[in-house]
């Protein structure tokens, strides 16, 4: 399969990328990991004009910490993510989701940034940025400017980005001691995307009790849905059995699933249901020191 | 559509080629460099047959354009092999019968190549996810896992010498 023709820059600099895409103006596409792009244009389901390749700006490859945030650079790799020491430690639900996104090979190329910018509801970090409380910053010709998660993606295939905005930062603030997170998503098979996936971080104020809970969900809405009620109902609350099925439940009642070939709308409610609710054990058994 | 210029090096060898941008790297390696051991398999971006080394991180070549390769090295099955000797890797899929067909195996050796250059004592699990991105159709896997052990056996015990050496 061959994409379309293309007219192809390599900015060196981030000045000259916004420039670029100022100048060249819709017709331009950004290109960091092209795990999505490069497959859309080969089956021709977009035929960008022009390709403005941001790989080569040195710099943007980070996963720092700094200001009590984790930074997660442009060209940073999902495969970073299954190697960084300070993701395994302080942010499991982000290498468990690392590990579960495409298989090796994609995840050598895809970025993070990239897993968010496309603004598919069926890629897996949406949910766990959502669950995290993370903001996003965005570079353009004014400057940069930060972005909520939560007003990020205001619809199918688009996000809060201007077309010539670069989403150059995921900033996530390190979670407060006594908090843990889980990422579980059921695939048919290695690479596949999510039939439904279930993103959840939790923090608890003494052994029990719920002092903040975040709640993602992949797959299963036109967009990526925060599960607000259940994350409000958590709040305050003991974590027992009885409590955490009534947030599962509440879950599922958030999500908005269609018929596909994954499975029927009724099955993709009710493995939100048991995805949420073993997500929340999991969280809760880190939270207090498990692995 | 206008050529562009680029520069890549392929198994440490340097070409200077013009190509269109849309080019996809798998086609340039096949058809403009010949070198036909990187197999097309999917060209969906899911089967791994294609995987080539590219400044050391192992990547699908039919999910990467030939103009992003410009000023960087390549590597692809047929520089496995150095100065007549067989890679350990090459060794263990011999030995340990790790192919049928053949048809997935340059791609297996090619994430192999990557993974133990960074991991030579691997657990079974371990090399199972390793090769996740890479389908093989004949074997069932158990034999290709053999090979990896065979290879990484052979590797500490610093029968090849290389390791991670050609990564460039
Ligand atoms: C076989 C296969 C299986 C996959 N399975 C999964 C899966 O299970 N879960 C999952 O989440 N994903 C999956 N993916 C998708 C993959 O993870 C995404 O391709 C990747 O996350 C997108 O990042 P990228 O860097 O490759 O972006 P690209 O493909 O380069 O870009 C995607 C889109 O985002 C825009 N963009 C990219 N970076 C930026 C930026 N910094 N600022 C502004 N716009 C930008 C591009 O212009 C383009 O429109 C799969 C892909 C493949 C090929």
């Amino acid at each position: 399969m061959i994409p379309r023709s293309f007219e192809y820059y390599s900015p060196r600099t981030l000045d000259e990328a916004v420039a670029l895409l100022q100048k060249l103006g819709p017709e331009a596409k950004l290109l960091s990991g092209g795990q999505s792009l490069i497959p859309m244009m080969k089956l021709r389901l977009v035929s960008p004009e022009y390709i403005v390749d941001i790989n080569r700006i040195p710099g943007l490859d980070y996963i720092s910490e700094s200001d009590g945030h984790l930074r997660i650079g442009a060209l940073a790799r999902e495969h970073q993510l299954e190697s960084s020491e300070v993701v395994k430690t302080k942010f499991p639900l982000l290498a468990d989701t690392a590990k579960v996104i495409a298989d090796p090979l994609v995840r050598s190329q895809a970025t993070v940034c990239g897993n968010l910018a496309h603004g598919d509801p069926a890629n897996d970090h949406p949910a766990t940025m959502l669950a995290l409380g993370a903001k996003v910053i965005a570079t353009g010709p004014q400057g940069q400017r930060e972005i909520a998660i939560e007003d990020f993606f205001p619809g199918l295939f688009t996000t809060a980005l201007e077309a010539e905005e670069i989403l150059t930062e995921i900033k996530i603030p390190f979670p407060p001691p006594r908090s843990g997170g889980s990422y579980l998503k059921l695939e048919r098979k290695v690479g596949d995307f999510a039939t439904a996936g279930v993103a959840v971080q939790i923090t608890l104020e003494d052994a029990e009790t719920c002092t903040r809970a975040g709640i993602g969900l992949t797959n299963v809405g036109m967009t990526p849905i925060k599960a607000k009620q259940a994350e409000a109902f958590l709040t305050g609350k003991k974590l027992d059995e009885a409590t955490i099925q009534q947030a599962a439940e509440l879950a599922a009642s958030e999500s908005q699933p269609m018929d596909d070939i994954r499975g029927s709308a009724d099955y993709k409610r009710d493995l939100v249901r048991v995805l949420t609710a073993r997500a929340l054990k999991h969280a809760l058994d880190r939270a207090k020191g498990g692995a | 559509m206008a050529k562009v210029p680029i520069n890549v090096k392929v198994n440490g060898v340097e070409h200077n080629v013009d190509i269109e941008p849309r080019l996809l790297l798998v086609h340039f390696l096949r058809e403009n460099l010949r070198l036909t051991g990187t197999h097309i398999g999917c060209d969906t971006s899911h089967c791994g047959a294609c995987t080539v080394v590219m400044d050391g991180r192992a990547i699908k070549s039919c999910t990467a354009f030939a103009v992003q390769a410009d000023g960087r090295s390549i590597m692809t099955v047929e520089g496995l092999e150095q100065d007549g000797k067989l890679h350990p890797l090459q060794d263990g899929f011999f030995q340990e019968h790790g192919l049928q067909c053949g048809y997935c195996t340059p791609g297996m050796l090619m994430t192999g190549y990557v993974f133990l250059g960074t991991n030579n004592n691997p657990t079974e699990d371990e090399i199972r996810h390793a090769i996740s991105g890479n389908l093989c159709r004949c074997t069932g896997y158990v034999n290709i896992v053999k090979a990896y052990q065979y290879a990484a056996q052979k590797m500490r015990e610093g029968g090849a010498e290389d390791g991670a050496k050609n990564i460039a």
